[in-house]
């Protein structure tokens, strides 16, 4: 990556978490409903993902979905407006923090059952296939979503039918408030890779270069039509699973641990060690974010709610 | 401690009842309110209910007994309790098995509940409403075609009232209504229609048996006398379109003969010999001014009775009638519905009759006929004009009263009703 | 126009889409080499080969969840179930993902995909292999669901369901791909959505679709040696759901009868019925009967099994009950 597109990458991290910490706020305030998890913590892993995809490819994950939203390119109006359920939102103002979505940007969304979008994703890929595309699949999801039966329904048929598919597995080391080692039948999820046939690697969520590094070698070994890959991404949620976690199942030191190896103070320490930015250049990045997130944060208060005949819109393309 | 249960007395004239039907059997548990037995008058059916906690001991008079008033019937008490039945007050009455035609007695009513259609298994809930069977799109035709559904014989499922009932009905209404529709000329077909049937031999049901007793006993002891008067009915007509108005919302609807009740009433307070019964040696008059209504019933006729009606207004007495008119229809009559009237009315207005005399209705010592209130010319002040009259004609006991008391009671009646303020005042 | 099989119809209008469109393709347990368990594909796979007509592992989530997935990519996949008894396993792709996609994400996906699902008893497989859950699956906003009776709707509405951009269940009965009938030559493609008089009456309306369709017009046809002219109407789609032309004949006959092979609880059946009401009710000339299954899993036995099932004669004598 040159320097820019490091500077990109940091300043898509920061915005990640500057928004989430807003978004927080808006939530305590009542002006967010349902629910809302945050990807704090594991900025590293989608930001690492996405800068190293092509156009073209397509990024699917989970419901822990702001993070790959704002690297595909959303806007933080759009973001920000969605979690307000407005109708400048980017899926409507219809689909909120968990289901967000553009098709433009190649971003499919943004899936609240466990697991169920990673058939889907062996689909997409599929679809390239069968078109002869240059495209490959990123598909996302937790620990968790590796001991559901879609998991295994989907990595395998994307391995008996050699779709090009990036399998990333974002280990943020539990499921929901259960660890891996409760409900998983082996810890290193990488071995279930192993099981279907997969190449696989584990590798360093909270360094993004290490992130980014391990997809291009993934993407380029799916460019050359051997199938898909698999990457387990050691990661840590610093917030609970979603708002209103009473996070009984771990205690303050351990997150204070997994802090000190924060993804975005690791990549803002070696910017500068490296020279690939200076301090003023990367305070200059936060506060443009800092703005931008109230800017939109103004921009989503604003904005009107989805007329009512939006109810019954889009049920069908075809409307009968 | 154990408990007599008597034959209840359903009315200020009820002598004796028939036990029908034991609804709990000895060693059954009781619950006070629970349904213990049903009875019938020659008015109604009614269910008895336990007055006790317990269990029925011992039931005393078997299943079609004819059973005097306040006589035992059943005993209840605990269970394992030691119970000397002699030594109980049981009013002595022996256990009458053979049961035997009900004598009529000069109190009875012409009225009793008529069983008509096969009831649902839930006919010992006496809430339920039976009813009248129709279908949405028959009662739909009817209203469109202001039909009365009571007079369309229902010929679907359980008696549903159909489509087919109501096309036939508008096709062919029974001869009886006289309103309306065309003479219809007898199809020349009509000849090929088969042999002539046979005779039909119909039993007679216990409510025409009694208003035959009645009515016969009526017209052989009572002498009678008539007087007939014609009265203008513009005001009350006027009034009620007013009223209906300002009705509209609530859905009343307040019908003439409602009129007539609350006027007969005040006019019956001004002339207590026409409100009163003939016992023995002395006329009673009574305290009460207690209006029966004549109301047509499958296979007969009931009158349903708004008490003290000289002290309610119209729409009381309106909404009274129609829900116990109703609850006659349909076989579901209380007591209360149709005991103890002291004067009764009878308006055929709406089958389109001139005038008509009515029997008495015994013990009472007089009766309204009421014919239908219709437009027809009048003379005013020496002008025809177009006027609005009714004919109405009161039968009275020539042993309670006279001829000039009945004629002043027809020109107080017709002082209410050509005044109808003095209704409502 | 030709007398072909509900099996002929079903196969021509996949075969002759897949020539139109490149984008159509067929996956599925045993679609390919085998020719489909119930032979509809046969002779696809030499035509169109293994890129096109995909055997997959048994493993319904996988199927339904990579067609919708090719489908968000812009492909027309068939995916074929080998019973709609398998459904159950894919039940969160089926009503939980491809229904709600188009909706949830502002309209921005598409997911133009059929799942072709037989099933019905009849056939002594025994309790699990022999449902009529078509009721459940009508149930989702989103999803559009079809269940024809007729060789000429099969084909029309596959059509019809294969150009549909969005997802379509096709529901198909085991025991109709024997039924033979006319179907228009040609490129014949039937609305999805549209119910139809499939026979004209006077004094009876039966509504009904799928097999009970075949049951009703046995059943129309003996009354009719009765002197009774029942009208027989044919949802064809369960969703969306076309009361039009069940309402005007209902307004006509005043009488009608729902025949359906799944549970009467809950079924589609108590929907038809209910909007009767909702929309007719002064038109009642007696209370709306409804012939479906006994309450019971299908047993094995073949006795008890068409005892369970609803019968021409339990359709007769419902219209006897209403008449």
């Amino acid at each position: 990556m040159n320097k820019q597109e490091l500077l990109e990458v940091y300043r898509q991290m920061v915005m990640i978490r500057r928004l989430e910490e807003r978004a927080a706020e808006l939530y305590q305030q009542g002006k967010i409903g349902g629910f809302l998890h945050l990807y704090i913590g594991q900025e590293a892993v989608s930001t690492g993902l996405v800068a190293a995809r092509q156009p073209q490819d397509r990024m699917i994950t989970a419901y822990r979905d702001h993070g790959v939203a704002i690297n595909v390119g959303i806007s933080a109006k759009e973001v920000i407006a969605e979690l307000l359920g407005k109708a400048t939102g980017v899926s409507k103002g219809k689909g909120g923090s968990m289901h967000m979505a553009d098709t433009e940007k190649n971003f499919f969304g943004g899936h609240a059952i466990v697991g169920a979008h990673l058939p889907i994703a062996s689909g997409m890929a599929l679809g390239d296939k069968y078109k002869k595309k240059d495209t490959v699949t990123i598909c996302m999801f937790g620990d968790g979503a590796t001991n559901i039966g879609y998991f295994h329904e989907g990595v395998n048929l994307s391995k008996v039918w050699d779709l090009p598919v990036l399998w990333v597995c974002e280990n943020n080391q539990y499921g929901m408030g259960t660890t891996v080692e409760r409900a998983s039948a082996v810890s290193e999820i990488r071995q279930k890779a192993e099981g279907y046939g997969i190449p696989n690697e584990r590798v360093d969520g909270m360094d993004v270069l290490a992130v980014h590094e391990a997809t291009e070698k993934a993407l380029k070994h799916i460019r050359a039509g051997k199938g898909p890959y698999f990457l387990e991404i050691m990661t840590y949620r610093y917030r609970g699973h979603s708002m209103g976690d009473p996070e009984r199942y771990r205690d303050a030191d351990e997150i204070k641990q997994w802090q000190e190896s924060d993804p975005i103070g690791v990549f803002h320490a070696y910017l500068i060690e490296n020279k690939k930015a200076t301090k003023k250049a990367l305070d200059e990045i936060e506060a443009q974010v800092e703005a931008e997130v109230e800017e939109a944060v103004e921009f989503a208060e604003n904005s009107p709610d989805p007329a009512p005949e939006e109810l019954f819109r889009d049920i069908y393309v075809e409307e009968n | 401690m154990a408990e007599i249960m008597t034959m209840p007395k359903l009315g200020f004239d009820m002598a004796e009842g028939t036990l029908i039907n034991w609804v709990k059997k000895e060693g059954e548990e009781v619950k006070k309110g629970d349904l213990l037995a049903e009875i019938e008058t020659d008015k109604a059916t009614v269910e008895v209910e336990s007055l006790y906690d317990g269990t029925v001991r011992k039931l005393l008079v078997s299943a079609g007994s004819i059973v005097p008033v306040n006589e035992a019937i059943a005993v209840i008490g605990g269970a394992d309790e030691e119970i000397d039945f002699d030594a109980l007050d049981t009013g002595g009455a022996e256990e009458e098995t053979a049961p035997t035609p009900a004598e009529t007695t000069p109190t009875e009513m012409v009225v009793e509940k008529v069983v008509e259609t096969p009831v649902a298994p839930t006919q010992t809930n006496g809430s339920l409403p039976a009813g009248v069977r129709v279908s949405p799109l028959a009662r739909k035709m009817a209203k469109d075609n202001q039909i009365d559904l009571l007079r369309v014989t229902g010929s679907g499922p359980q008696g549903r009232i159909i489509k087919a009932d109501i096309k036939k009905y508008i096709a062919s209404p029974p001869t009886t209504t006289g309103s309306g529709p065309s003479l219809r000329m007898p199809s020349l077909a009509a000849a090929d229609l088969g042999p002539i049937p046979a005779d039909v031999h119909v039993p007679l049901t216990r409510l025409r048996q009694a208003i035959g007793r009645r009515m016969m006993g009526s017209k052989q002891e009572f002498p009678h006398f008539y007087v007939t008067s014609d009265l203008d009915m513009a005001p009350v007509m006027a009034m009620r379109k007013e009223y209906n108005g300002l009705l509209a919302d609530s859905g009343e609807k307040l019908s003439v003969n409602d009129f007539i009740v609350k006027a007969a009433a005040l006019a019956l307070r001004q002339f207590p010999n026409l409100n009163a019964s003939l016992a023995e040696k002395e006329v009673v008059q009574h305290g009460h001014v207690n209006i029966g209504v004549a109301v047509s019933v499958p296979n007969g006729l009931m009158t349903v009775v708004s008490q003290d009606a000289d002290r309610k207004n119209i729409r009381q007495i309106s909404i009274e009638v129609k829900e116990k008119a109703a609850r006659a229809r349909s076989g579901k009559v209380q007591p209360d519905d149709v005991e103890g009237s002291t004067f009764s009315i009878s308006n055929l207005g709406m089958f389109d009759v001139d005038h008509f005399i009515a029997i008495i209705n015994p013990p009472e010592a007089a009766i309204l006929a009421v014919g239908s209130a219709a437009q027809m010319p009048v003379v005013v002040d020496g002008e025809l004009t177009v006027g609005w009259r009714m004919k109405a004609t009161v039968s009275v006991d020539h042993r309670v009263s006279d001829g000039a008391e009945a004629a002043q009671f027809m020109q107080a009646l017709a002082g209410y009703i050509e005044n109808p303020l003095s209704l409502v005042l | 126009m030709a007398a072909i099989t509900v099996r002929q119809a079903i196969s021509d209008a996949m075969r002759e889409e897949m020539e139109r469109d490149e984008d159509v393709f067929i996956l599925g347990e045993e679609v390919g080499v085998w020719g489909g368990t119930f032979a509809v594909t046969r002779g696809f796979y030499d035509q169109f080969g293994p890129e096109r007509v995909m055997d997959t592992p048994i493993a319904e989530s996988a199927i339904i969840g990579a067609a919708i997935g090719a489908a968000m990519t812009g492909l027309r996949p068939i995916a074929e179930l080998m019973t709609i008894n398998f459904a159950f396993s894919a039940m969160d792709h089926i009503v939980n993902e491809a229904p709600k996609l188009h909706y949830m994400f502002g309209g921005q996906f598409k997911v133009p995909m059929v799942i072709r699902a037989p099933g019905g008893g009849g056939r002594q497989l025994g309790a699990t292999h022999s449902q009529t859950p078509d009721a459940i699956f009508a149930h989702f906003p989103g999803l559009k669901v079809v269940a024809p009776g007729t060789p000429a709707d099969h084909k029309g509405l596959l059509k019809a369901a294969i150009r549909s951009d969005d997802p379509v269940l096709f529901i198909e009965h085991a025991t109709l791909y024997q039924w033979r009938g006319e179907v228009p030559d040609g490129d014949y493609v039937v609305p999805i959505g549209k119910s139809k008089v499939q026979r004209p009456g006077t004094d009876v309306t039966l509504v009904s679709y799928s097999r009970g369709l075949q049951l009703s017009m046995q059943a129309a046809d003996e009354l009719a040696k009765q002197g009774i002219s029942a009208e027989v109407v044919d949802l064809r789609t369960l969703r969306p759901l076309d009361m039009d032309p069940i309402i005007e004949s209902f307004k006509k006959t005043n009488r009608a009868v729902v025949v359906e092979e799944g549970w009467k609880s809950y079924g589609v059946g108590s929907e038809v019925v209910s909007r009767i009401y909702e929309e007719a009710f002064d038109y009642a000339d007696a209370p709306v009967k409804r012939v479906a299954q006994k309450e019971v899993p299908l047993p094995y036995n073949q006795k008890l099994e068409q005892l369970a099932m609803p019968q021409v004669a339990d359709v007769i004598q419902a219209v006897k009950e209403v008449l």
